[in-house]
């Protein structure tokens, strides 16, 4: 059923969605636009003369090679995050996908990790894993492990990967959870009358009928990954030691914002804004098919 | 071909008992079709067969071997569902083949199977196809080819024509029909649909409220109902059921309105002014001039036959089948005849039969 109201004219309806327009404006079309603009300039030491340079930043920006390490590094966390937080929500979303005593108040507390925010998140992984007050970290530095993520570059993508994790976990579980659920019930059942038993039902029944949720899920996690965990790497470790987790997002804030680099960082936000796009596309292009199909 | 004895099943959701105590027993190939109205715990009971559902007492016997704690994995039986539940991502072939596949049946075995099924249904152009680009019939094909190539000891039917549209639900019919004779498999059909309930079964179980109530072949259900219950639940339309009390001597029933029909076939044990209920199905009710009164609120042609709702004097219900068009009025009379009377039980709506 297809409700719809027409407006008659043309002023009532702009100034309806005048306020998003606005705000996508301001908050989007415009600051994209000045980092397009300043990604093809270059600003002198003291912020008076700006000077158009044409491509010139995005060249430096491709030749130089912490910039290189950085995509990289990029890639690799994007893909630890999202392999173990998809990982982890589909194990759980599995385990709760039953009869089971308080199912209820067990899925609440799946879900609660998502409303926090990311710095809080980050303060409370510190505070779990910090070297010197941390439980988790001491109990590691009293049985003789040399953990500390302020020195130890492995550990501090360790612990920014997992915290980055647990966020998203929730995010995972929840759209599984519905996925599992969505599947009828007497498909499973009728799995079950043809033979077929645990792990291999899983995987040729119930895997195929949640890819498109995984799918969807894989690019979500993908972007979050890549463009939400500043909150929580920059709380941590600010990117560091050396750059160790410096993922693209963090590296735009440093050279950008703490060193001033301006020209670089525009050009640097400009390819990450050609990332999101490129990613958005593939989802938009996959779910397009999905309701097509 | 396998034989099915159910002893004692019992089933209770919480505080709930749904079925109890279902003694049961099928020959080998026999079709068993158990009917009654939504609720009535049929299908929980094939589900307690299938093994997806656990039963709180009782046991599942399946040729000679007890299956009551099995895995439905390992039981042998194969299940036709509602919806048809057909595996979205594969194709008809691989949906048949799905089953002999992890039985790890050799390919040229299953590709022969399922060919020799796919023949069977008509199947074959189809057998490319995703269970979406189906019609509902030929979903309901592939649900049955997939029961099919198992070769399973037991088929399990749970209402797998209900969501076809009714001429399609006529010739699906006969087609499960005729290949559960073929194939010789023992079989229960569960069904709200009597008139399914009469054509398919060798045998019928008419259950009320988790309870058998009859287990009998279908004429048999439907000549001598258990109650008045499955009177009232097989046969269209509905036989009329109307409340009476026992004369002296139990030689005759007295309507409510007065009218008195005797008993053609004996007397009925009881002292006078017993409650009963006289059961007379439609077509049994005679249009005969001298007769009661019967004032006609609604004519309903079926083209062969009409059906007439009227009232009689006393305003109780009473519906008459009658042979071609209606012509006559709004008035009429009829007879009810002795012949044709069930008589039951007022309190308890058990059949009555006369005492010897």
């Amino acid at each position: 059923m297809e409700r719809r109201t027409i407006f008659a004219g043309w002023k009532l309806p702009m100034l309806l969605v005048a306020p998003q327009l606005v705000l996508t404006f301001v908050f989007f079309y415009w600051p994209a636009l000045v980092a397009a603009y300043e990604s093809l300039t270059r600003t002198d030491a003291f912020g008076i003369h700006v000077t158009f340079v044409g491509l010139a930043n995005f060249r430096s920006l491709f030749a130089d090679p912490l910039y290189r390490a950085a995509i990289l590094r990029t890639v690799g966390f994007c893909a630890a995050v999202t392999a173990l937080a998809l990982g982890l929500g589909m194990v759980l979303a599995v385990a709760a996908d039953r009869e089971l005593r308080g199912r209820d108040l067990y899925r609440v507390l799946m879900i609660w990790p998502y409303a926090v925010a990311p710095a809080v998140s980050a303060v409370l992984w510190i505070l779990l894993l910090n070297p010197q007050i941390g439980f988790v970290g001491r109990f590691l530095v009293t049985h003789g492990i040399r953990w500390d993520y302020a020195l130890n570059g492995n550990q501090a993508m360790l612990m920014v990967v997992l915290a980055s994790a647990w966020k998203q976990v929730s995010y995972n579980f929840i759209f599984v959870l519905a996925g599992l659920q969505s599947i009828p019930k007497a498909v499973i059942e009728a799995a079950r009358m043809d033979g077929a038993r645990g792990w291999y039902r899983f995987r040729t029944v119930v895997l195929p009928l949640l890819s498109p949720t995984l799918f969807f899920l894989i690019v979500v996690d993908l972007v979050y990954a890549a463009f939400d965990t500043f909150g929580t790497i920059w709380a941590m470790t600010e990117g560091g030691p050396a750059q160790a987790t410096q993922t693209l997002v963090v590296k735009v804030y440093n050279d950008g914002v703490v060193n001033l680099d301006l020209g670089s960082s525009s050009a640097q936000s400009v390819v990450l804004m050609v990332g999101v796009v490129a990613l958005t596309a593939l989802q938009f292009r996959f779910l397009g098919r999905r309701s097509g199909a | 071909m396998a034989t099915l004895v159910i002893e004692k099943l019992s089933k209770n959701f919480g505080p709930i008992e749904v079925l109890r105590d279902i003694d049961l027993e099928l020959a080998s190939g026999e079709m068993l079709v158990i009917v009654g109205a939504s609720g009535c715990g049929k299908s929980t009971l094939l589900r307690l067969v299938a093994g997806l559902e656990e039963p709180t007492r009782g046991r599942i016997i399946l040729d000679g071997r007890d299956v009551t704690p099995l895995d439905p994995s390992v039981r042998d039986i194969a299940m036709v569902f509602q919806n048809y539940a057909l595996y979205p991502h594969m194709s008809v072939f691989d949906n048949m083949a799905y089953g002999l596949r992890i039985r790890g049946l050799a390919k040229p075995e299953i590709q022969r199977r399922v060919q020799e099924a796919a023949t069977l249904l008509g199947l074959e152009p189809l057998l490319a196809r995703k269970p979406r680009q189906l019609s509902g019939g030929q979903r309901q094909r592939v649900a049955m080819g997939r029961a099919i190539v198992r070769e399973p000891k037991l088929f399990l039917f749970d209402e797998p024509l209900s969501n076809l549209d009714a001429k399609l639900r006529v010739s699906m019919r006969a087609e499960i029909r005729r290949l559960q004779r073929r194939l010789g498999v023992t079989s229960l059909y569960v069904t709200h649909d009597q008139v399914e309930a009469m054509t398919l079964g060798d045998r019928l179980l008419v259950m009320h409220r988790g309870v058998p109530v009859q287990l009998a072949t279908p004429m048999e259900v439907f000549d001598r109902p258990a109650d008045a219950y499955v009177a009232g639940f097989i046969g269209t339309p509905a036989m009329n059921l109307l409340d009476a009390t026992l004369t002296a001597g139990g030689t005759a029933a007295r309507l409510a309105g007065g009218a008195l029909l005797p008993f053609a076939d004996g007397r009925r044990p009881g002292e006078e002014g017993k409650n009963i209920i006289v059961g007379i199905r439609p077509e049994h009710v005679r249009i005969e001039a001298g007769g009661m009164p019967l004032a006609i609120d609604l004519v309903e042609p079926l083209g062969s036959e009409t059906v007439l709702l009227g009232r009689l004097a006393d305003e109780t219900m009473l519906s008459v089948k009658v042979h071609g068009a209606w012509a006559g009025g709004e008035r009429t009379e009829i007879v009810i005849p002795s012949a044709s009377l069930h008589v039951f039980e007022g309190k308890s709506g058990l059949r009555l039969d006369p005492a010897r």
